[in-house]
């Protein structure tokens, strides 16, 4: 599965797009950043409703490919900046991560 | 050989810059061409490191040597110290006020994580004068 397939799954808004054609292999929902930062595998698809800037950061070391922010929140403005500086990838999606995670 | 040498301060309370030390030493060791499964260890280990100089102790200090066959991160802080590290170490146990948690901290597993992904890890830590945490990473299988 790739990131655009992801975005088009979900009906996604894009924050920052670099590589839409980078594969995904696996996933990782949660919100403490802890357990994030040690448990979502490289090249995962991360689900949260974490919005700021330190979501940046985890989704950089932890080699995170592709992060959605999901109940529609939005990141804030220092994030969506960092991830634009970064390349990162990061959507927001309406839906919750349940739902999110059901259509994928 | 001798050792790669890095040095860098730790803001206190600045989640903007939070990270950037663990960041800038992820890069040198990709650039050095360390196994992937080494950098995540460290990247993840200092991060949290990084973080709790900046929850807990108002910033610190990280210097880290790099050798071909390990790295060696120590900590280093002026901060309130720890003043029971046994507990400090227990999964769950966390001291961060609600606004850090607010922010995705304080789940109480920074210190397990830097043991859990470091091959040594060192706390010495006076109540009122700082604390120094050395963490080794080995690259050898």
């Amino acid at each position: 599965m790739t990131i655009d397939s992801i975005i088009q799954a979900l009906g996604a808004r894009i924050i920052n797009i670099e590589d839409p054609k980078r594969e995904i292999t696996a996933g990782y929902c949660g919100d403490f950043l802890s357990n994030v930062i040690s448990k979502a595998p490289a090249d995962s698809v991360w689900f949260t409703v974490m919005n700021n800037q330190n979501v940046a950061a985890v989704q950089t070391l932890a080699d995170i490919a592709l992060t959605v922010i999901c109940e529609g929140v939005e990141p804030d403005a220092t994030l969506a900046a960092r991830v634009k500086e970064r390349g990162l990838n990061m959507i927001v999606t309406d839906l919750g991560v349940y739902e999110a995670v059901r259509k994928i | 050989m001798t050792a790669l040498h890095l040095e860098f301060d730790v803001a206190g309370n600045n989640f903007v810059s939070a990270g950037s030390a663990s960041d800038e030493v992820k890069k040198t060791l990709k650039m050095l061409g360390v196994d992937p499964a080494f950098v995540r260890k460290v990247a993840i280990a200092m991060y949290e490191g990084e973080i709790n100089m900046v929850i807990h102790a108002g910033g610190g200090k990280a210097v880290v040597d790099i050798f071909p066959d390990r790295i060696v991160i120590v900590l280093e802080d002026h901060g309130p110290g720890i003043p029971d590290i046994e507990l400090a170490m227990k999964d769950g146990y966390s001291t961060a006020p609600d606004a850090v948690r607010d922010l995705g901290f304080g789940a109480g597993m920074g210190l397990p994580n830097m043991k859990k992904y470091t091959d040594s890890m060192n706390i010495e830590s006076t109540v009122g004068e700082g604390t120094t945490v050395t963490m080794v990473v080995n690259f050898a299988r």
